[in-house]
């Protein structure tokens, strides 16, 4: 543990985050099949079945074809549910009940170690889903392939962003029912407003402020040009809020669990 | 057990294990841990004794790092803690008091990859793993998952785990709570094994057997302080009266039907200089028993059970037969 003794002092990071990373892809690893199917269905069946039933009553949005314009949103819609379940269902078990995190923490690894390898991992296995959802985009001719390999960066950043603002949850939660509140009054409102079915032109004046704060917007609006074949705009500004949520996410999560567990 | 050497590293260099000096931990306005000074030897097993809440956790979590003291100094192989606790974790080997195994791994795999954590070389971890299931008793469960474990084997492969750095000191957080007696021997026999091959051992317990059975030196820890420090029998010698009379049954002896109780008013004192009543059995101290004896032979319906003075009588003595939640 570093001498400073404030929970909120920066993260020490290092490359001893490795092993822990190792530990969770080796658990994945056995479960790899189950995982990305898994992590694969829910926004498949959401393309499939809104793509085409509403796909029918809207033949066109901007110009494409509803299921190419909903192909981006459930990207990273699928992206952001991988990561948050990952660190707030698996992260939990991991730091509470199995004790994993205690059991490192014995080892010469320090707690920002171990919540730094939960937040690369996250995005990891985002990534991991996420590439499987855009090969079977991609092989249903969804979308424009052009920029599509794009994507694995973007993927793997929206992962880390969400990863770290799910941390913060996993660092307050006293019980996995906790995390209900999170999905119901953040993650679901979130994806409503911030173009994952709609563009958000189509939100009241008020409202479309808001989703322009939210970090899945600007996801969106980075996968959703780049799937359509075509090079977005204001690339730095979208990075740089998803950024930005992510290393304030992370620095905050550090803190409370430091809190939480080095009390 | 032909490989004693290899699984510890026992005393390599000159500093103490572990030394800890006026430690404090504070929580509110509860002191948890209220002022222990501790100094390992090389090579001796050095029990702390406490019951539930008396600061026995506290004190290994803030000698590993784990938590920063509100006042204190700690060495731990010999560099400063919390400083640079991490690096010294490197030559420390840690049973903790929860399982904390991997269950989605094989007991291979766990060994694998907690000795990733401490930078060893995976050839070389994978070329240890039979000689540490051999340790554990555990030849034949190398691909076994977890839950397929019993709880005894659960703490042999913890145990195993602990050693996969070759520590110079291994510290074990009540190693054998919530065992059967057979796994709790089992435990004890690796454990006097790994004292003869010269581990530096700390060991919490409430286990008056256990202490007795492994310590070269203990501390009796109640509220965050160290009540007594010794070995068994000094500590025992130091505190208490060498015989014990357990006196218990119905005594017709008081013109009426009474208990054990009714006995010690009217008669323990003249007897034993310290007497307690605890439940129907009162417990007399005594430096001789020959009096007691012949007195309560003469009584009907007392029962009485003389024994040695123990380390648990010593325990009860400093930290009292009140309970503990």
């Amino acid at each position: 543990m570093p001498t400073s003794a404030s929970s909120w002092r920066a993260p020490q990071l290092s490359r001893r985050f490795i092993p822990v990373w190792r530990r969770n892809f080796l658990v994945w690893r056995k479960l790899a099949l189950p995982s990305v199917l898994g992590n694969l269905a829910d926004p498949v069946i959401y393309l499939f079945g809104l793509g085409f039933g509403i796909g029918m009553l809207v033949p066109e949005v901007g110009g494409v074809r509803y299921i190419s314009f909903l192909a981006a949103g459930m990207v990273c819609y699928s992206t952001m549910n991988a990561a948050s379940f990952e660190v707030l269902y698996s992260g939990f078990s991991r730091m509470h009940v199995q004790k994993t995190w205690e059991a490192i923490m014995n080892a010469p690894i320090d707690l920002d170690d171990v919540v730094f390898a939960e937040l690369v991992w996250a995005a990891s296995k985002a990534l991991l889903s996420g590439a499987a959802i855009l090969l079977v985009i991609s092989a249903f001719g969804f979308v424009d392939t052009r920029y599509v390999l794009w994507l694995l960066p973007l993927i793997f950043l929206v992962g880390l962003a969400f990863a770290a603002l799910g941390l913060v949850m996993t660092a307050l939660a006293p019980s996995y029912d906790f995390f209900m509140y999170y999905f119901t009054l953040f993650i679901t409102p979130m994806t409503l407003v911030s173009g994952v079915f709609f563009p958000i032109e189509q939100l009241p004046p008020a409202l479309r402020a808001a989703a322009t704060l939210l970090p899945l917007t600007h996801a969106i609006e980075l996968a959703r040009p780049l799937l359509l074949g075509r090079l977005p705009e204001n690339v730095a500004l979208h990075l740089g809020v998803i950024a930005g949520y992510g290393a304030a996410a992370f620095w905050l999560a550090l803190a409370l669990t430091r809190r939480r567990l080095l009390k | 057990m032909q490989a004693d050497r290899p699984l510890t590293l026992a005393s390599r260099s000159p500093a103490s294990p572990l030394s800890i000096r006026g430690l404090r931990k504070r929580y509110g306005d509860t002191e948890v841990v209220a002022g222990i000074d501790l100094e390992l030897r090389r090579g001796e097993c050095f029990t702390l004794l406490g019951p539930n809440g008396a600061g026995k956790t506290t004190t290994l979590r803030c000698a590993l790092g784990l938590t920063a003291p509100s006042a204190g100094e700690i060495r731990l192989a010999g560099l400063p803690v919390p400083a640079r606790a991490r690096e010294a974790r490197m030559r420390v080997g840690i049973v903790p008091q929860q399982d904390s195994l991997d269950p989605d791994f094989t007991c291979a795999e766990n060994l694998i990859v907690y000795g990733r954590y401490f930078g060893l070389d995976e050839a070389a971890i994978r070329a240890r793993i039979p000689e540490l299931l051999a340790f554990a008793g555990l030849e034949g469960k190398r691909d076994a998952r977890i839950q397929a474990l019993s709880g005894g084997m659960k703490r042999r492969l913890t145990l195993a785990r602990a050693l996969v750095n070759r520590p110079d000191l291994l510290i074990l957080d009540e190693p054998t709570t919530g065992l059967d007696p057979q796994a709790r021997h089992l435990i004890w026999e690796r454990l006097k094994h790994l004292i003869r091959a010269g581990t530096t051992i700390l060991l919490t317990t409430h286990f008056m057997d256990e202490a007795e059975r492994l310590a070269d030196r203990l501390a009796i820890l109640d509220t965050g302080r160290m009540l007594t420090e010794g070995s068994p029998r000094d500590v025992i010698a130091a505190q208490i009266e060498p015989q014990v009379v357990e006196v218990y049954g119905d005594w017709n002896g008081g013109g009426g039907a009474g208990g054990a109780e009714a006995w010690a008013a009217r008669h323990a004192a003249a007897f034993a200089r310290r007497f307690e009543v605890s439940g129907e059995t009162a417990f007399c101290y005594v430096e001789d028993a020959a009096p007691l004896l012949a007195h309560l032979s003469a009584q009907t319906g007392l029962r009485y059970l003389h024994r040695p003075a123990n380390l648990e009588d010593v325990f009860l003595k400093l930290t009292g037969r009140e309970l503990r939640d």
